[in-house]
């Protein structure tokens, strides 16, 4: 069977099986969730090393038809983009479960429901990267909203209902937006060779479109991507969504749902509206800069830990578009790479944010103080995040970041001028939650907050080991990366900027 | 270049420690700092067999290179996990792990009743490692690793005792203004990147020679705002002060003999871009005579004896960026300042820290005197380092810094006669603050709070001391006996390019024995022949007030940046709440009152959109069943 499908499946087997478990054995079922995880985190691995990096075209095709008289397919397949992008998700899962145990207790239903609505989405996670027919695309894209709505409304803390109400609202406009793109697409392809919703067919029919119309179906798309992604100024969403969700529902939001957004600049946008994006490109890397330096100086005036968190990913996923758009390979690469980092070390942020919170009772930055001294461990596990975050050379998100601000700077040296100072915000605004948080005297109420247990450290080890790991030897991901990203900005008729240091002296 | 297989085992040794320790946890507190001594000791060994190995070739084959793996690769931007050992980098692995250990000993004894000294080991085995890695690296980006990682090492040094709120905001100053620093490295990289094609040290070397000197000048002045932020330079100095917080060990290694002379290499390092860069060579030189002004002034005012030699610390690094700005006539001599300073000054730290030890650490100079007679063996090798600093020949420093106003007279013309008159004003100034230090810790009468009980150190702290005092005494001589240095360094810096002789070389060195004299008469009238008082005299003139508030550094940098960026982050806030999602609200209101029975129900509200999806999927076949017809 096809290891996409497979993997996509497997977390639907589970639904199932949590399903005839009654629902008052929750420890049953909360191990049935980590195995089902577990076992799709394993076959994402396998794919991956059954990949072949050195071809550029997608490979573990499949397609079904769906909807024949439509043209609409069940199509799905991998390039090195969305493999690494899966990759993240099937692992992220598992930690996200074991993470937060006992997340589930305290929401409006039961746990049984928490999980199935983990592994549904865990599914639609997966065949979001993976579908190569534009309308499946779409169906996910939107159906995702309906778990992560009922596990922000449901098990969320807070004012949870209106902040899953925003995040449905701010979702379905863009949705909408992008529907209207899609129909025009579909349309197109009718009048030039037949319709179609095959993403390989639709990236030619650019070749047919008035400048206008590829600007405007340009725009549907970018601005349901901005939105996720999300850009200034859409962002608003993300904040309130972030700290009502619980924390596992806030890495799985920041860091894998986000990436929606990023990854289908590249697969859409860029693939299918190559000269729109070119006239848009300004804009888009004047918005990315924005973001930059915005979300880094709200990040830095934040006093709660879960929306600080928020605030910086979006400073971070400014990187992202910014290197997106400056259609170099060291750019491309790095955002990519980015995206993958991104994952975990907000993870990490987040899942370690939720255990202090959730010890204290309190997300509120100024409720902490020299938790270093009363719980080293997950103050450690903290502060190694957070230098993640910071971009610290030696671990991962360095690499991304270095790689997206040099392969900026070659062709819009200003813009990743001006982004380089986010490199001094981030600094501040990571240091200052640590200072306030983990250092100065013990304040009262943190006396007796008690360190990580050994399924906390468990799941937090691997990530961690990613973190480090990968900020020393990036190759692997960079291995299956860069190919995808050089063909994506050959297609787009881009090559690098040449050194413009010859013998001029 | 020869390869190595053996580069890799300097870093990896320490770095090992650092890891063991961090997660042995509690488990290692019995043995972990004789581990992290152990493994900077084995560090040492390693460099002694590479010095070794060295010697026994030809001059111009001395560098040896280990590729490790490809670190990142992406287009034309190859990056190699790569080191480099060569004449320069020696010179620091020597200093690095050699003062390394001693401190590493010295902790051993300073730091035995605190709780938490496996930790320190740990912190202390994790700056060694990136130090190493700092001036191993083969290219400016492995560079910047060891670069950051040191950052961290004195982040967590800094703030060993964080628990006090005080240490904590310093720590994180440090590594702020470091940050601001490294931008400026981050932009040198991607300048040489986008022009020059490259970021090795190599091929930007042999990129510079065709380069425009437009881009080598950018490359320059960002790698001298880097020097700047890690080695305290002007306008980035003011964390240093500060940063005394840390444990006295750590002023000593890392704030003192290493990490913060970080700059200077990375400017020595960078010669081919120096050479070839005018302005920016005339920019290095101003803000090392800046610097070095600058420092010597706040130490002539400060009572706190860590921040008087910190003060003094950030002079001598202005001196040495000074001699890195004169170009190959400096470079040699920069570095040559850099090793005995690295003796000097941290033993002098090291003899704080024990008169700290043996004075319940009061660190107020204005509380001791008289500790000559208690505490003899600090006396003596702080004394020999106090002889070092000021130039007294024929004492270490006499011989680099004498070098160093020479060379800044020869300069030439008006740039030679302003620069050799800041160096040389520059030595009185320090022969009178560390003449204040000396008399007010050891000959002035005493002055002590009550209960203080002196007491000479133990062993194991006083040896290190002793160790770093025999190097304060004799390596000036055997650094200049036959122009050794000069020419060991020559295949990095190229010939030593001597200027014309502005003055007879013995004419500049009896111009700077004068000064010093000048400097110690001054200070002797002041302090040995006039009571000193134990507490900080208020009527004071208007430049000590200024030189005790760091000629206004703080209120400078508060009035510059940081107010304006609170305000800036205030309004952001302010912004994002009313302005943005203020307009998202209202658009979320204005459709909601549309349909006013959905506002009272949310949760009904989301469920119907929910059905919506639906209903949208069902319209778009329907639309594109419409069309298609």
């Amino acid at each position: 069977m096809n290891a996409l499908s497979t993997m996509m499946l497997l977390p639907i087997l589970g639904t199932l099986l949590l399903a005839v478990i009654p629902s008052d054995q929750v420890l049953r079922i909360k191990q049935a969730a980590l195995a089902t995880t577990l076992l799709v985190a394993i076959s994402g691995v396998l794919t991956w090393f059954n990949f072949n990096a050195a071809d550029t075209s997608f490979q573990f095709v499949q397609s079904v038809a769906w909807i024949p008289s439509f043209g609409i397919n069940y199509a799905v397949g991998v390039d090195g983009l969305s493999l690494v992008l899966i990759l993240m998700s099937v692992l992220l899962a598992p930690i996200v479960v074991l993470a937060g145990w006992k997340e589930s207790e305290g929401g409006r239903w039961s746990a049984k429901v928490f999980y199935m609505l983990i592994l549904v989405l865990e599914t639609m996670m997966i065949g979001v990267f993976a579908a190569t027919d534009v309308f499946l695309f779409y169906v996910i894209f939107e159906a995702m909203l309906i778990p992560v709505y009922f596990l922000i409304g449901g098990y969320g803390t807070g004012d949870r209902a209106a902040a899953a109400v925003k995040f449905l609202l701010y979702s379905l406009f863009g949705g909408l937006l992008m529907l209207a793109s899609i129909i025009g697409l579909y349309v197109i392809s009718g009048a030039n060779g037949g319709h179609t919703f095959d993403i390989n067919k639709l990236s030619e029919l650019h070749n047919y479109m008035s400048p206008t119309t590829q600007n405007l179906l340009f725009l549907g798309f970018f601005i349901a991507f901005a939105i996720k992604a999300p850009l200034w100024p859409l962002h608003t969403w993300l904040p309130d969504a972030a700290s009502s969700a619980t924390p596992g529902t806030s890495v799985l939001l920041l860091g894998v749902l986000d990436k929606v957004g990023t990854f289908g600049m590249i697969r859409f946008c860029l693939t299918l509206f190559p000269d729109a994006s070119k006239t848009f490109t300004p804009i888009i890397i004047t918005l990315a800069v924005i973001s930059i330096i915005y979300g880094a100086f709200l990040a830095i005036g934040a006093t709660d830990i879960k929306r600080l968190i928020a605030y910086t990913s979006i400073s971070h996923f400014g990187f992202i578009t910014m290197g997106i758009f400056a259609m170099t390979t060291q750019g491309h690469s790095g955002a990519t790479l980015y995206m993958f980092n991104h994952g975990f070390s907000t993870a990490a942020l987040f899942i370690v944010a939720g255990w202090m919170a959730a010890r204290r009772g309190s997300s509120t930055i100024a409720d902490f103080g020299g938790l270093q001294r009363v719980t080293p461990v997950m103050a450690w596990s903290f502060f190694i995040a957070g230098m993640s975050s910071l971009a610290l050379p030696g671990l991962s998100s360095f690499v991304s970041e270095f790689l997206v601000l040099v392969g900026t700077f070659t062709r819009y040296p200003v813009a990743a001028v001006i982004a380089t100072f986010g490199i001094v915000l981030a600094a501040l605004y990571i240091l200052i939650p640590v200072q306030k948080a983990l250092h100065g005297p013990t304040t009262p109420g943190n006396e007796n907050l008690p360190d990580l247990n050994l399924r906390e450290k468990i799941a937090i080890a691997p990530v961690m080991a990613i973190i480090i790991v990968l900020g020393f030897y990036p190759s692997p991901l960079l291995n299956v990366i860069n190919p995808a990203s050089a063909h994506v900005l050959e297609v787009q008729g881009f090559t690098d900027p040449t050194p413009a240091e010859g013998a001029d002296k | 270049m020869t390869t190595s297989t053996s580069l890799a085992y300097l870093i990896a040794l320490p770095l090992a420690g650092a890891v063991i320790l961090l997660l042995a946890g509690r488990k290692a507190d019995k043995w972990g700092h004789l581990l992290a001594t152990a493994l900077s000791a084995s560090s040492f060994g390693v460099g002694i067999y590479q010095l070794t190995q060295m010697l026994a070739r030809e001059p111009e084959e001395r560098a040896f290179s280990q590729k490790l793996f490809s670190w990142i690769s992406v287009g034309t931007f190859n990056v190699d996990a790569g080191l480099l050992l060569d004449q320069l980098s020696i010179c620091f692995v020597l200093l690095i792990t050699g003062v390394g250990t001693l401190i590493h000993i010295y902790s051993i004894s300073y730091m035995s009743h605190d709780p938490d000294r496996r930790r320190f080991f740990a912190y202390l085995n994790l700056f060694i490692a990136a130090m190493l890695l700092l001036v191993l690296g083969d290219s400016y980006l492995n560079l910047y690793v060891g670069w950051e990682g040191v950052g961290l090492a004195s982040y967590l040094l800094i703030g060993f005792w964080n628990q006090k709120p005080a240490y904590a905001t310093a720590s994180k100053k440090a590594f702020v203004m470091n940050r601001i620093g490294d931008m400026g490295l981050s932009f040198a990289i991607m300048i040489a990147f986008a022009t020059l094609g490259t970021v090795s040290f190599s091929g930007v070397k042999e990129a510079s020679e065709t380069a425009s000197t437009a881009a080598l000048t950018g490359i320059g002045i960002m790698l001298l705002v880097a020097a700047a932020g890690k080695s305290a330079q002007f306008p980035l100095q003011a964390w240093l002060g500060d940063a005394m917080a840390g444990p006295t060990p750590v002023s000593a290694l890392i704030h003192a003999a290493t990490m913060v002379t970080a700059g200077v290499y990375l400017i020595t390092r960078s010669n081919f871009i120096f050479d070839a860069a005018p302005t920016a060579q005339l920019l290095v030189v101003i803000v090392g005579a800046i610097t070095l002004t600058f420092g010597a002034l706040v130490g002539t005012a400060k009572d706190d004896i860590k921040k008087a030699l910190a003060a003094s610390t950030m002079s001598q690094i202005g001196y040495m960026i000074l001699a890195a700005g004169l170009g190959p006539a400096g470079y040699a001599f920069a570095i040559m300042h850099l090793l005995t300073h690295g003796f000097f000054k941290a033993g002098m730290f090291l003899g704080a820290g024990s008169v700290m030890h043996g004075m319940n650490d009061q660190v107020n100079m204005r509380r001791y005197g008289a500790l000559r007679k208690f505490m003899p063996i600090t006396f003596a090798t702080f004394g020999l380092g106090y002889l070092a600093i000021i130039g007294v020949p024929p004492f270490a420093g006499f011989y680099s810094k004498d070098a160093i106003i020479e060379t800044a007279f020869n300069a030439g013309g008006l740039k030679g006669i302003l620069l050799g008159s800041t160096a040389l004003l520059g030595a009185a100034i320090t022969a009178f603050y560390m003449t204040r230090v000396m008399v007010l810790t050891f000959t002035s009468p005493e002055r002590w709070e009550e209960d203080q009980h002196p007491h000479e150190s133990p062993f194991l702290m006083w040896l290190p001391m002793a160790v770093l005092a025999v190097g304060s005494v004799t390596t000036g001589y055997l650094f200049t006996r036959g122009d050794g240095l000069v020419h060991w360094l020559e295949p990095v810096f190229g010939e030593h390019g001597e200027h014309e002789e502005f003055l007879p070389a013995i004419v500049v060195s009896g111009m700077a024995i004068t000064a010093v004299i000048i400097g110690v008469a001054i200070a002797l009238i002041k302090y040995q022949f006039s009571d000193v008082d134990a507490e900080a005299p208020e009527n004071v003139t208007e430049f000590t007030r200024i030189a005790r508030r760091d000629l206004f550094q703080d209120s400078f940098n508060e009035s510059i940046f940081m107010r304006p960026g609170q305000v800036l982050t205030r309004f952001f806030v302010k912004v994002d709440d009313s302005v943005v999602d203020g307009t998202v609200r209202l658009v979320g209101r204005t459709a909601l009152s549309a349909g006013s029975e959905l506002r009272k129900t949310q949760t009904g509200f989301a469920r119907s959109y929910a059905a919506l999806i639906l209903i949208g999927a069902v319209v778009l076949i329907a639309a594109i069943w419409v069309v298609t017809q």
